[in-house]
């Protein structure tokens, strides 16, 4: 079977080192990590996780099943058959001198993307939108030169009224 | 903490103490209610804890200091979290000031147990001790049970509060079975595929012992005539002297049970995983059969194999529910031919009198014991011909590190079994290889006078690595030979136990009813085996029964 993006959601218990014991499953279980991302949520007595995982379905049944087996792992929440809104948000800095400057104002434009730091030489571009998106401004920019570029990795919920903790 | 455990039926601790223990080690010494037995290393305090939890079903408890006391339970916590066994492990830590500071005898212990317990903690505020004590003993002994590791720091331990039992655990991320499907449709649909099934075979691990099922895994093989092949640790799960027991199967499995599992059309697991030491060659195990997966962890399902029907759940009420739902069935054509097959492949002693045999001298330990002890194996060729040639009675009479195979479990497992039953004889099954590994504890168990018969089947080889070196490396014996050896009878007196050197079968019957009548000090039954006998039948690693010994190859 052909390994597939899946985007999980783990929720977990707010308490020092749950990443720990998140991360070292994976690591020990043979699980590929694409991107991870963490925070608290609304109540402060829990954090989410998003996690997206590359592997073919007998793989993504291990990870759901093994992860939820950790006692500090309150739910994980399979996003692959459920309709999503998906978010990451990276700054890129680019080169930007001279005549290339407006060039880039005109990506960043349609876009939707900010312009959030500039310098004779470089600007700093802020851009949030779905992983595809992302990818398409990073290869639109990657012509002018880019500098430094940092991605938060991908942030999910589930388009209307199911949450995740219900 | 100490009350805590008192509380929480603690009766014993295998524990060695170290720095950062003193407070822990210094509570215990105004405690006549609680035995803390003295071990000679930590790992023999994981491996008694974890003895006395397979033989008693209660929770296991060893304790250790900071650092390196608590790295040397690693190996105990490993093979404790492989056969699921609820053992607690409190370990003492440095200061929470000195934390991540690399501390004299610091040693992150939460971090390297990770992968081997089933949770850990560390306790940075004295007043949260008896909530975590509370929830370790309930996540260890509930659900799949396993180990689980609490660190103290020396300040919390010695921090004086205001102690207030816990007695009730309420852990929001936490429910002892996930994803549980008991359901009458698949009750239903597994006595449907049981009743249409023409050569059906029960597979029974050590989830059987665990969750006391014996006896309805038993009225199912009896109401069915639904044959049991057992894994290791499924030893006992029914008594093997039945005549619906087919033994072990797998790698060093009988002929006949492996037979059955490969032509059976339909598997019944039963609180087994499908390890690699049972299947051999993925693709070619059990090809033509349909499975029933019943399991207590929902992540067994489908891990190596994908069943047909799985029900998620405790062993004893699936049982009893399935039990319920099959339809009676009698002796067909399918146990006819399992029974030619017992005929055709039988177990066999070597007769010739020259040598001493392993095998032989285990089938007069079960004519001594009719299989009513409590037998506990070190890893190794012993453990094997222990496993084919000694015939389990009851759940939790036969102790074995079956998932990590770990080399020194044996005899303080023993030492633990004997203390958690002390009504019973306990024997440990060694070789002289794993024997040498956790000797030490000969001198504890001289102290609680605890009378563990150690049955040495004494090779002067790392036989199991020998025999694979004899079939699969030439006969290139590379690291074995371990003739430089104490000799064991003058170890045992050194110690103050007792020692018999065994040389020729004619000497075994008497050896064994001399170890019998020694209550109070372990014996050494130094037995001087055949130097290169192997474990048959074997089915070389990743390999199908195709592929099966059942004798040395010409």
């Amino acid at each position: 079977m052909k390994p597939m993006q899946h985007t999980i959601t783990v929720l977990v218990e707010n308490k020092p080192g749950v990443l720990a014991r998140v991360s070292s499953l994976f690591a020990r279980r043979g699980f590929n990590i694409e991107s991870l991302a963490v925070s608290v949520t609304d109540d402060p007595t829990m954090s989410r996780m998003t996690i997206v995982v590359l592997g073919d379905d007998s793989t993504l049944d291990q990870i759901n099943k093994q992860t939820n087996k950790l006692i500090d792992v309150i739910r994980v929440i399979d996003y692959s058959e459920v309709p999503i809104l998906d978010r990451e948000l990276a700054m890129i800095k680019v080169a930007a001198e001279n005549s290339a400057r407006a060039e880039i104002m005109q990506i960043v434009d349609i876009f939707h993307a900010k312009i959030i730091d500039i310098s004779p030489a470089t600007f700093t571009v802020e851009v949030t939108g779905n992983t595809d998106k992302v990818d398409a401004i990073e290869r639109l920019l990657e012509p002018f030169g880019i500098k430094e570029m940092v991605r938060t990795g991908k942030i999910a919920i589930a388009r209307g009224t199911h949450t995740a903790i219900s | 903490m100490v009350q805590s455990l008192i509380d929480h039926g603690v009766e014993i601790i295998f524990g060695l103490p170290g720095g950062q223990a003193i407070p822990i080690y210094d509570a215990l010494y105004d405690r006549k209610d609680l035995i803390n037995v003295l071990m000679r290393h930590e790992q023999g305090a994981a491996h008694a804890a974890d003895g006395y939890a397979r033989a008693t079903g209660k929770v296991g408890v060893c304790l250790a200091t900071s650092g390196p006391g608590a790295t040397n339970l690693v190996t105990g916590l490993a093979t404790a979290y492989m056969d699921s066994i609820p053992v607690l492990a409190i370990t003492g830590q440095v200061r929470t000031t000195a934390l991540g500071k690399d501390a004299f005898q610091e040693a992150d212990i939460t971090g390297i147990s990770l992968p081997v317990t089933k949770h850990n903690y560390l306790v940075k505020d004295a007043k949260d001790l008896p909530r975590v004590i509370a929830e370790a003993m309930y996540v260890a002994s509930t659900g799949r049970p396993g180990p689980v590791l609490v660190d103290i720091p020396i300040d919390v331990s010695f921090a004086k509060f205001d102690y207030e039992p816990v007695t009730e655990v309420n852990i929001r991320s936490y429910s002892p079975i996930q994803g549980e499907s008991i359901t009458e449709e698949n009750l239903n649909a597994a006595a449907k595929m049981i009743a249409e099934s023409e050569r059906p075979v029960l597979y029974a691990g050590g989830g059987v012992v665990l969750a006391g099922a014996s006896e309805e895994l038993l009225a199912l093989s009896e109401k069915t005539h639904i044959l049991v092949a057992n894994t290791l640790l499924g030893k006992g799960a029914i008594p093997e002297t039945h005549p619906h027991s087919l033994g072990m199967l797998g790698m060093h499995g009988t002929a006949y049970a492996n037979h059955a599992v490969d032509k059976c059309d339909l598997l019944i697991a039963v609180g087994a995983r499908f390890d690699d030491r049972v299947t051999g060659k993925l693709a070619a195990f059990a090809k033509r059969a349909k499975v029933i997966h019943i399991d207590i962890d929902a992540a067994e399902v489908a891990k190596t194999v994908t069943p047909d029907i799985s029900i998620v759940g405790d062993c004893k009420r699936v049982l009893s529910l399935l039990l319920d739902k099959v339809e009676p069935r009698g002796e067909t054509e399918w146990n006819k031919q399992i029974k030619q097959w017992q005929q055709d492949f039988p177990l066999h002693c070597p007769s010739d009198d020259s040598q001493l045999y392993a095998q032989c001298i285990i089938e007069r330990l079960w004519e001594h014991t009719k299989g009513e002890a409590i037998i506990v194996t070190d890893v190794g060729q012993h453990q094997m011909f222990t496993a084919l040639h000694y015939k389990v009675t009851k759940p939790r009479r036969f102790l074995s590190s079956g998932g990590l195979g770990t080399m020194g479990y044996g005899f303080p497992a023993a030492i633990g079994a004997a203390m958690g039953c002390p009504d019973l004889p306990v024997f440990a099954i060694c070789g002289d290889g794993g024997f040498q590994m956790t000797l030490q504890e000969l001198a504890p168990s001289l102290e609680y006078k605890v009378p563990v018969k150690i049955v040495l089947l004494n090779n002067r080889y790392l036989g199991m690595v020998r025999q694979w070196q004899e079939l699969f490396y030439n006969k290139r014996y590379s690291g074995v030979n371990i003739e430089f050896q104490p000799d064991f009878k003058m170890l045992a007196e050194a110690y103050g136990c007792v020692g018999i050197r065994i040389d020729k079968m004619s000497e075994v019957d008497a050896a064994i009813e001399k170890a019998m009548e020694i209550n109070d000090r372990p014996v050494i039954l130094d037995f001087h085996t055949a130097r290169e006998e192997n474990v048959f039948p074997m089915i070389p690693a990743g390999e199908s029964i195709e592929q099966m010994m059942v004798n040395r190859p010409k």
